[in-house]
């Protein structure tokens, strides 16, 4: 086996990620496809990481993750605070920029 | 796992690792389809974990130990656990409906989806890598090592730029769900007092199922009508969908009542004959019925019959 194949993997996984964030509209759903997409991204850091031999690949997947959980923190922080003023947590509802 | 990275450019990968990739692959493409799939959050969270921990393992078979671990720890310990604690805090009425507000989306989107996943896929088909360094030499002073000693050299300006991100998540994390309370909570006599001085639910509200046959807290009391009311159950248990609606029972079981006795009393009125010992054994079993469905509505709640 060639470890391309997890490349393939990675944008196989992207790419279900992306059409979840189309198809779905519960934001906390959506979020989670966004993890989807940034886990599969890492995944092909670490496995570029190894087709090149060195270690960049893993640090720059390390500084996604680190990233990613800040996003999940401000973006769940979001989620509930608009969840407070409109009672639902679906995307459609949020269409105004304001109550 | 590490057998292939050993070599300076090795071509292919152990038996194991394409075994391990087959069958952790497979899983980890179910769990993202059963992820985008599962209508309630809390099952997507738990397939997208699912899919963590094998790109976790994924990470270890690929030289990565220190990410793999950090996969686990970060990804399915902190991340995917905050995903479930605000699903339980907001995502309660939160199942998707599947009314399409769009119309044709779903299908336009997923295959859209398809043509980009065909798009990635040719782009890495197009690249032809038949060998690869391992990471055999850049571990060998140990992944942990190797890691740290790029992030605090090459790296170090990235590392202090992710510190003050960090700071500002969690302040800003706190900004947004803390909420300023503007005026003083009301005391429960304040409380008693409106409702009495508007006459809306002055006794405590009815307790579930005390009208029905059953007095679990997931099924409704039913209203003289036989409809549920909904002031009978939790919130929450609404919400979620979770009652056990047994009004259309009740109002079926109700129906065939009478419609045994309508039959019986119109047998009797019409022939009287002696079949009626039949028809008579089953109204009484269905009198006694009655009675005990009655008592059983009333006796665990007196005060419910006295309302």
């Amino acid at each position: 086996m060639n470890p391309v194949n997890y490349l393939y993997l990675a944008a196989l996984l992207f790419t279900i990620g992306a059409a979840g964030v189309v198809i779905r509209r519960n934001a906390i759903v959506l979020f989670m496809c966004v993890e989807l997409m940034l886990n599969a991204c890492n995944l092909a850091f670490v496995t570029f990481s190894r087709l090149h031999g060195n270690l960049d690949g893993q640090i720059i997947a390390f500084f996604t993750m680190v990233v990613a959980a800040a996003e999940v923190v401000v973006g769940l922080a979001i989620i509930v605070t608009v969840f407070r003023s409109r009672h639902s947590a679906s995307v459609d509802d949020a269409s105004l920029m304001k109550l | 796992m590490s057998g292939g990275a050993l070599a300076a450019a090795a071509s292919t990968t152990s038996t194991g690792e394409a075994l391990q990739f087959w069958v952790l692959g497979t899983v980890a493409v179910i769990g993202a389809l059963c992820t985008i799939l599962m209508r309630k959050a809390v099952h997507s969270a738990l397939c997208l974990a699912g899919t963590m921990i094998v790109l976790a393992v994924f990470y270890l078979a690929n030289g990565a130990y220190f990410l793999g671990v950090v996969q686990i720890v970060v990804y399915t310990g902190a991340i995917m656990m905050l995903f479930l604690f605000v699903v339980m805090l907001v995502g309660v009425t939160a199942a998707d409906s599947l009314k399409e507000t769009l119309k044709g989306q779903r299908w336009l989107a997923a295959l859209c989806g398809l043509g980009f996943g065909i798009l990635l896929c040719a782009g890495i088909g197009n690249a032809s890598i038949k060998t690869w360094n391992g990471l055999g030499q850049a571990n060998s002073g140990g992944n942990v090592e190797g890691l740290a000693s790029l992030i605090f050299t090459k790296y170090v300006f990235a590392f202090e730029i992710t510190g003050a991100l960090l700071i500002t998540a969690a302040v800003g994390a706190m900004v947004l769900t803390h909420r300023e309370r503007t005026e003083r909570a009301r005391t429960q006599r304040e409380q008693s007092e409106a409702r009495v001085r508007t006459g809306r639910n002055v006794p405590p509200l009815p307790a579930p199922g005390v009208y029905a046959r059953h007095n679990a807290v997931d099924i409704p009391g039913l209203l003289p009508d036989g409809t549920p009311s909904d002031l009978t159950v939790n919130a929450t248990l609404r919400g979620r969908g979770q009652i056990r609606d047994v009004s259309s029972e009740a109002l079926a079981e109700l129906a065939a009542l009478e419609q045994r006795s309508q039959r019986w009393l119109g047998r009797k009125s019409e022939t009287g004959k002696p079949s009626g010992g039949a028809g008579e054994s089953g109204t009484s079993e269905n009198g006694e019925n009655g009675e005990n469905g009655a008592n059983a509505g009333s006796a665990p709640n007196p005060r419910g019959v006295a309302k």
